[in-house]
């Protein structure tokens, strides 16, 4: 596999990733060896059932949200296909980077983050229940520390 | 022609003599433990000039050790002390937590080979290093042509050696009256020894006084279909499993001539109810080989120990954990057959593992059959440094069961408000 993972994961794919998420090249090319253990059939993208055959994911109460999650394009804000290439899997796990003022990036900002737990409720997805209400719900949520995990160099 | 003739008699005649007949015996020169002795020292060295290239970290993220989400919510104390109310940022640990699994969970990477501390040149490249330098360029090569071209054939002579005497053992011995059975058990051992060589295991036995005397289970946990292979070089068992399709099968059906082994349908309810008499009337005969179980029901890849199946441990009898623990020797069923398996094992470098037989354990009266299963589970994970783990290892084919989820979602509602 990992002769594998390092020929398909070209250089400049990696520089633009990076750009684009604020990953570092190594973080990039381990998600690429998650990415492809989990995608069972090799197919380049994942499927719903791929991330379902992750029990621990399962059994989480909003594991479907938050596979949802990983499902919807960013830009148009739909509902988008029935599958996640390596981009969206890393653009959406971005968001999770802890916020760190020296490599700025608008994946990982408090509104971002904030966003992603929006989601999680707007389960018609119409981006318009109240936004509002939930951002003054969490005012003093510290949604970086909560909303962080620490991604191994 | 002659001269070739010649050539090949003696190959066949130094494998015989310096690989099959110490085999049989069980007796060592000390070859494989000079071999080992020198491989361990060059992997040493691969794994110097990699990490002084490149630094090594085995995982992608920095997880808190494994910890269900709600400990961190608050409990009720008692009712009316404490209580409280549904907060909208209660989803945030549940997200985070989710996340977290998606980048690297416990299960699915059980199935999977294990991640090596070093490069054991078997494969081009550990992770993601690709070309490193030239010495390892040059080593990797050099282990290629060892394992494939010196290594290989003679382990596979070897091979054919051992599975021939056990299958005209076990003829010959099938048309003998019932009454052999030492020799029956003689020959079983000789043979599977000389198989044992042939993939270079190196296995040592530890608490030789817990071996398990006639009748009785024995557990173990599950790396790959030759754990088998591996404890039957100390002692004769009688195998329960799965009907296997192919060449496994054929091996299945020849020990089942002269030994009582007990072959089933995983899936016919009907099969079960039969096996679960056999395995309760083996048991109490003391004259019969132990019974060897391999409770988690699939190969795990010796990191850690899953769910034991229950149903083994409800036909009552003694129970002798065992463990075996492997070097790179997981099998993984749903990728490759079971010939491709064979031949990696045998272009391997070698098989070392351990054998620890733990003392005799029965249920006791204040036991399901569940916690004594648990119990036994727990025993052995500490024996061989293990992570015991709670999952049921038939995760690897299916996927999980809706009531936990359910019980998740209980455990969560319990911290909220009551009425």
């Amino acid at each position: 596999m990992g002769l594998k993972s390092s020929t398909l994961l070209q250089e400049e794919d990696i520089e633009e990733l990076q750009n684009e998420t604020g990953f570092s090249p190594n973080q990039i090319r381990r998600l690429y060896c998650r990415f492809s253990s989990l995608d069972k059939a090799t197919k380049g993208t994942l499927s719903r059932e791929d991330f379902i055959c992750i029990p621990e994911l399962a059994i989480n109460p909003i594991g479907e949200r938050i596979i949802d999650a990983f499902f919807m394009n960013e830009d148009s804000q739909e509902r988008g296909e029935q599958t996640c290439n390596f981009r969206q899997f890393v653009k959406t796990l971005a968001h999770f980077r802890p916020l760190d003022e020296s490599t700025e990036n608008p994946l990982n900002t408090r509104e971002k983050k904030l966003h992603f737990a929006f989601k999680i409720y707007d389960l018609d997805n119409d981006g318009k229940i109240s936004k509002e209400d939930l951002m003054q719900v969490l005012e003093n949520v510290d949604m970086n520390a909560k909303m962080s995990i620490r991604f191994l160099a | 022609m002659a001269v070739w003739c010649i050539l090949l008699s003696c190959y066949l005649a130094v494998i015989v003599i310096f690989m099959a007949i110490p085999a049989s015996l069980g007796i060592s020169f000390g070859i494989r433990n000079l071999y080992l002795a020198t491989l361990y020292k060059v992997f040493e060295f691969g794994r110097k000039t990699i990490q002084s290239k490149q630094g090594i970290r085995s995982s992608v993220i920095d997880k808190k050790t494994v910890q269900p989400s709600h400990a961190h919510l608050p409990r009720n104390r008692s009712f009316g002390t404490f209580q409280r109310e549904f907060r909208l940022d209660d989803i945030v640990e549940f997200c985070v937590n989710g996340v977290e699994a998606i980048l690297d969970d416990d299960v699915t990477k059980r199935f999977s080979a294990e991640e090596l501390e070093s490069w054991n040149l078997l494969t081009r490249t550990n992770e993601n290093y690709h070309y490193i330098s030239v010495k390892l360029t040059i080593m990797w090569l050099l282990g290629c042509f060892v394992r494939y071209i010196i290594l290989f054939p003679m382990r596979f002579i070897v091979l054919l050696i051992g599975l021939g005497s056990l299958v005209t053992s076990r003829i010959i011995i099938a048309q003998l009256p019932k009454s052999k059975h030492w020799l029956d058990d003689k020959t079983m051992l000789v043979s599977f020894r000389i198989i044992a060589r042939a993939v270079s295991a190196v296995i040592t036995f530890h608490n030789k006084e817990n071996i398990a005397n006639g009748g009785g289970i024995c557990v173990a946990n599950h790396t790959t279909p030759i754990d088998v292979l591996i404890l039957m070089c100390d002692r004769c068992y009688s195998l329960v499993g799965q009907r296997q399709p192919g060449f496994f099968g054929f091996i299945e059906r020849t020990l089942a001539k002269t030994q009582d082994h007990i072959w089933f349908e995983r899936t016919e309810m009907k099969d079960r109810l039969i096996v679960t008499r056999r395995l309760r009337e083996h048991v109490e005969d003391p004259s019969k080989n132990p019974i060897l179980i391999f409770p988690e029901g699939t190969c795990i890849n010796n990191t850690s120990v899953m769910m034991f199946k229950k149903g083994s441990f409800e036909i009552g009898g003694d129970v002798y954990p065992y463990d075996p623990t492997f070097g790179n020797a997981f099998w993984n069923s749903s990728v490759e057959g079971f010939g491709m398996y064979v031949f990696l094992l045998l272009t391997n470098w070698a098989l070392v593992c351990d054998v620890w037989y733990l003392p005799k354990t029965t249920l006791r009266d204040d036991e399901t059959a569940a916690q004594f299963a648990n119990r036994v589970k727990t025993e052995i994970a500490r024996q061989g440094g293990l992570v015991d783990l709670i999952w049921d290892g038939q995760l690897k084919r299916t996927s999980v069961k809706p009531e936990f989820r359910q019980r998740r979602q209980e455990d969560y509602a319990s911290t909220l408000k009551i009425d």
